[in-house]
């Protein structure tokens, strides 16, 4: 009997590397090019798979950030087996196997017409960007506010288009080790203060690693937000 | 439809061809955005926020809640196990 | 074969003759896991075999330890095709549990700590085959890799060696466990790949 056939957006397709620049010491943004990408919703993700030349096969998944093209930020793990590869190997013209876009609860879509809070942990940022980005492209007014955790301020990717006037959108950041100077803020985790300020309408986006998507999503239901308009996304 | 007239009450598997088929493609659009009951404790709430341990030979999808088993994935070269035992059941929305 | 990735080569790895067909060589000890890691103090702990005729017989944690150690010294090999060869461990042999147990039954049901099982015949647990094991490389072995104690089988596939073990049901007719009941092969012998169902 014939295999069945997957359909087309679930098979793997062959992408090619088209553009690469560095995020941050650790972290390059990938830009590749499929034939026949289907286009996305801001928040879904891709599986990626590697193939070594004896047939060997590595395989993981990856939010992209952009709302149209198939663009990812990739954090280099340093005893990782594909990010290393993507971060430091991968060249322009290379290919690589991809599927996707897939996940439909993880997503935004414009004209939702409700508040947006998007809360990031790290590298986390990367699905919460495709959103930021879907709703400057659309023109769609929804008031969004970015609350975005990370390391050191050298650990920010999309720094300079965070720091550009985005009409409607807020962005708060959250230094948890070292913070510029003069911040207001002390170093230290996401904390209740953070979002003492926040209104408590409309729908929250939070992604990063497991205990800090835990710690964030108590805080908001702490804080009275509804649970069911808390969508979480963990990794690792 | 004539199969219903053979007196046994009931038709064969293929009857569900179409429907069945029909979920599996909504499911193939989207599936973390299904929603699925615990057949442990009863919570019912998206595929997406089910605790998956995937560094195992398959994929466990366990109850946030309760941490039953509520779904099983295990990939071979020529075939796909699904495990659904653990859900009372899974909702998958249609367009009305 | 997918499209090769110029470049990519994965992790370090060696398909050593001296193993089984599709399996690598790792130097560190991957761990896999299909749920939360239970938390079992030693006091609470307790190891049962029940017989087909419904006899239990139960080992305390001191009284498991009483039993004659062993250090067997063996390869081991995962289903998800890594490889780690001459891991020490420390334990008491399947022989020494069973030796008072009276039965018929050609089949064992093993079952752990958090709801895991694994199956697999009588035969394969006995005569120097299997042991429980409590000490990894010289030290108290990890919760993460099954402690206070696991099952250790390394002749098959080293999802048989059930992690955080709680006993053993011994049946006269073969029923799968966890992954067995999930496409994957009721024996697991690595020499012959019986990675799944119907290999």
């Amino acid at each position: 009997m014939a295999r069945a056939a997957i359909p087309g957006r679930l098979a793997w397709r062959v992408a090619r590397l088209a553009e690469a620049r560095q995020e941050t010491e650790t972290a390059r943004t990938l830009v590749f090019d499929v034939p026949d990408w289907p286009g996305q919703t801001a928040g879904q993700h891709i599986d990626l798979r590697l193939t070594a030349d004896d047939g060997y096969t590595a395989q993981r998944s990856y939010s992209l950030s952009a709302p149209d093209r198939v663009e990812l930020t990739v954090q280099r793990i340093a005893d990782g087996e594909v990010s290393p590869y993507l971060t430091d190997v991968i060249g322009l013209g290379d290919p690589v196997e991809l599927r996707g876009p897939v996940g439909g609860w993880f997503v935004w879509r414009p004209g939702t017409e409700r508040p947006v809070l998007l809360i990031a942990g790290g590298s986390g940022i990367a699905p919460l960007m495709a959103m930021i980005r879907a709703r400057r492209r659309s023109g769609d007014g929804t008031p969004f506010t970015l609350l975005y955790s990370v390391r050191t301020p050298s650990d920010v990717y999309f720094a300079d288009e965070l720091r550009r006037p985005d009409h409607g959108l807020t962005v708060a950041l959250v230094y948890t080790r070292e913070a510029p100077d003069g911040w207001p803020r002390p170093p230290g985790r996401l904390a209740p203060a953070d979002l003492a300020h926040l209104g408590l309408a409309g729908d929250c986006f939070v992604c990063g690693p497991t205990g800090f998507v835990e710690a964030a999503a108590d805080l908001l239901v702490a804080r009275g937000h509804d649970p069911r308009r808390i969508r979480t996304e963990r990794f690792g | 439809m004539t199969a219903r007239d053979t007196g046994t009450g009931y038709v064969d598997g293929n009857a569900l061809a179409g429907p069945l088929g029909e979920l599996f493609a909504l499911v193939a659009m989207d599936v973390t955005a299904a929603t699925g009951r615990c057949v442990n404790c009863g919570r019912t709430g998206p595929v997406a926020a089910l605790a998956v341990y995937d560094r195992a030979p398959g994929m466990v999808a366990r109850c946030p809640g309760c941490d039953h088993v509520m779904l099983r994935l295990v990939r071979t070269p020529d075939a796909a196990w699904l495990d659904l035992s653990g859900m009372v059941w899974l909702r998958v929305t249609t367009e009305r | 074969m997918g499209i090769v990735s110029p470049g990519f080569h994965g992790r370090r790895r060696k398909s050593a003759a001296e193993l089984p067909p599709g399996q690598y060589l790792t130097n560190d000890f991957p761990v896999l896991s299909a749920g939360p890691t239970p938390r079992m103090r030693e006091d609470d702990w307790e190891f049962t075999v029940t017989t087909e005729t419904g006899r239990e017989h139960r080992w305390t944690w001191r009284e498991f330890l009483d039993l004659p150690a062993e250090t067997p010294t063996v390869d081991i090999h995962c289903v998800t095709k890594w490889s780690k060869l001459a891991t020490e461990w420390e334990g008491v042999s399947l022989d020494a549990l069973l030796a008072d147990v009276e039965t018929e039954a050609d089949f064992a049901l093993v079952h752990s700590y958090g709801g895991y099982t694994t199956n697999l015949p009588l035969a394969d647990l006995v005569e120097g085959q299997a042991w429980i094991v409590h000490r990894y490389n010289g030290e108290e072995l990890a919760p993460e890799h099954g402690g206070p104690a696991r099952l250790l089988v390394p002749h098959l596939y080293f999802w048989k060696s059930a992690k955080w073990v709680h006993g053993i049901r011994l049946l006269t007719d073969d029923e799968p466990g966890f992954w067995e009941s999930a496409g994957y092969h009721d024996y697991g012998d690595p020499w012959r790949e019986q990675r799944y169902q119907g290999d």
